[in-house]
């Protein structure tokens, strides 16, 4: 119970806040009541509007965010397992780190055009470097008496990736995971802004020209609702699941 | 058969080792004496594999066993998959029975950590042994054990080099060892270091 207890007391002072808020400032066009968005939501979820735009952000996230960890785990494996290699890429990792976001973003759209894959390139773009830099670290500290190892025993190359090398770098990729899903979304919704015609960044674009606040709201809490969903029913399991060994 | 020629072995400019050369028959063990940072586990490295980088050449046959001095196990995987891992032919019958001659085929499910330190390099000496190695290759093997649990642990590995028959390199710095695991015993000494045979004052014949 005590573990429960706090986060929920928070949330409750989060919640307990925003009433506050939105009775002394009276105006419901600018902050309405948390009850006073059940209603459109309610319709928003039987329209099937919502769920239709979640689908599509949800879609994207997926998408880059597998790209992203690919690329990321694949760049950061060769920069931490060569000196060489990391000499030529540094450089444009901090390049690439130090992009705005925004950049990347109308940069895309304009050189790929207006599509789903510019929109989805765009964000793996941005999360790419701080995957890379992640897996570079945990890269650099792969043992060298497990290389030994399957060295001596000429471990394929498949074996030697999900038995000596993947393990290790579980902590690594995880970090990457958690951080980076949350980061990515947050994108998505910049990119769907500026160039898309379904999503959630869609949806409050449209909503914010119509200054309807309660909408932005209703669209914004769906979208961190079904991210809390995919911490709780896949990423936390997974960690757990790979984590076994080290609480046996 | 093995067959063992460095030239030189250098580490950003300095030569570790000399001119090695020696050759091991099928089944026949070799020791190797020498202090501590003389470029022993270097040797190792190379005849086993491990280092790339040096000139010279080695034959050694393609089923290699070797025995580092720490047990090196994958802690993510349990004992019974740290033997059938790394050996793809071993099924899990014949795995089972690889912890049965080292003692500890009821740990099969346990992960390294959950086994003691004892255990652990009993599953280190059964990984090694369970591919049957033509060439079996041994660093320091019992060098931070107790004298209890060292003595121990030789005996095991007298009966498993009996059953398997390997030609062994053994690297090490105490002679008790050397003398009961194998049969020639040289000196790895000198700078750059190269191999003297066992004389009586071998220190006095360092220059190559």
């Amino acid at each position: 119970m005590r573990g429960v207890g706090t986060p929920a007391l928070s949330l409750l002072g989060l919640v307990s806040l925003w009433v506050v808020a939105a009775a002394l400032s009276a105006d419901p066009t600018v902050l309405p009541q948390p009850w006073a968005l059940i209603g459109p939501f309610w319709d928003e979820l039987r329209s099937g509007e919502l769920l239709y735009h979640l689908g599509h952000t949800l879609l994207r996230v997926i998408w880059a965010f597998l790209l992203a960890m690919t690329l990321g785990c694949l760049l950061g494996l060769a920069m931490g397992r060569s000196e060489r290699v990391n000499q030529w890429l540094d450089p444009w990792l901090v390049v690439f780190l130090n992009l705005p976001a925004l950049v990347l973003i109308v940069l895309c759209y304009l050189w790929i055009g207006l599509t789903e894959a510019a929109a989805i390139a765009a964000v793996t773009l941005n999360k790419v470097p701080n995957v890379t830099t992640v897996i570079r670290e945990g890269a650099r500290a792969l043992s060298p008496d497990l290389d030994a190892l399957a060295g001596v025993y000429r471990l394929p190359l498949m074996d030697r990736m999900r038995h000596v090398v993947l393990p290790q770098l579980a902590p690594f990729m995880a970090a990457a995971s958690r951080s980076g899903i949350a980061v990515i979304w947050k994108i998505v919704l910049v990119v769907e802004f500026l160039g898309r015609s379904s999503g959630v960044g869609f949806q409050i674009h449209l909503y914010f020209q119509l200054f309807d606040v309660g909408m932005v709201l209703v669209y914004a809490f769906s979208f961190i609702a079904v991210m809390l969903a995919v911490e709780w029913l896949i990423l936390q399991p997974w960690e757990r699941r790979v984590r076994r060994w080290r609480l046996a | 058969m093995i067959k063992v020629d460095i030239r030189e072995k250098s580490f950003a400019g300095t030569t570790v080792l000399g001119r090695i050369q020696f050759t091991l028959g099928q089944g026949e063990r070799l020791a190797v004496l020498g202090p501590s940072g003389v470029g022993k586990s270097t040797l190792l490295r190379i005849v086993a594999g491990i280092d790339r980088k040096f000139s010279g050449d080695v034959d050694r046959p393609a089923r290699m066993g070797v025995v580092f001095q720490e047990p090196t196990l994958l802690p993510w995987r349990t004992a019974l998959q740290n033997l059938t891992l790394i050996h793809r032919g071993l099924t899990e019958q014949a795995a089972t029975e690889a912890l049965a001659r080292v003692g500890i085929a009821d740990k099969a499910a346990l992960f390294p950590a959950q086994l003691s330190l004892g255990q652990q390099r009993r599953l280190s000496l059964a990984r090694a042994f369970a591919g049957a190695p033509e060439f079996l290759v041994m660093d320091e093997p019992f060098v931070s054990l107790d004298p209890e649990m060292a003595e121990e642990m030789m005996r095991l590995t007298e009966t498993l080099i009996a059953e398997t028959r390997p030609a062994l390199m053994l690297v090490t710095h105490a002679r008790p060892e050397a003398e009961r695991l194998t049969e020639r015993i040289v000196h790895l000494s000198g700078r750059p270091a190269v191999l003297h045979p066992e004389t009586k004052d071998h220190l006095r014949c360092v220059t190559n």
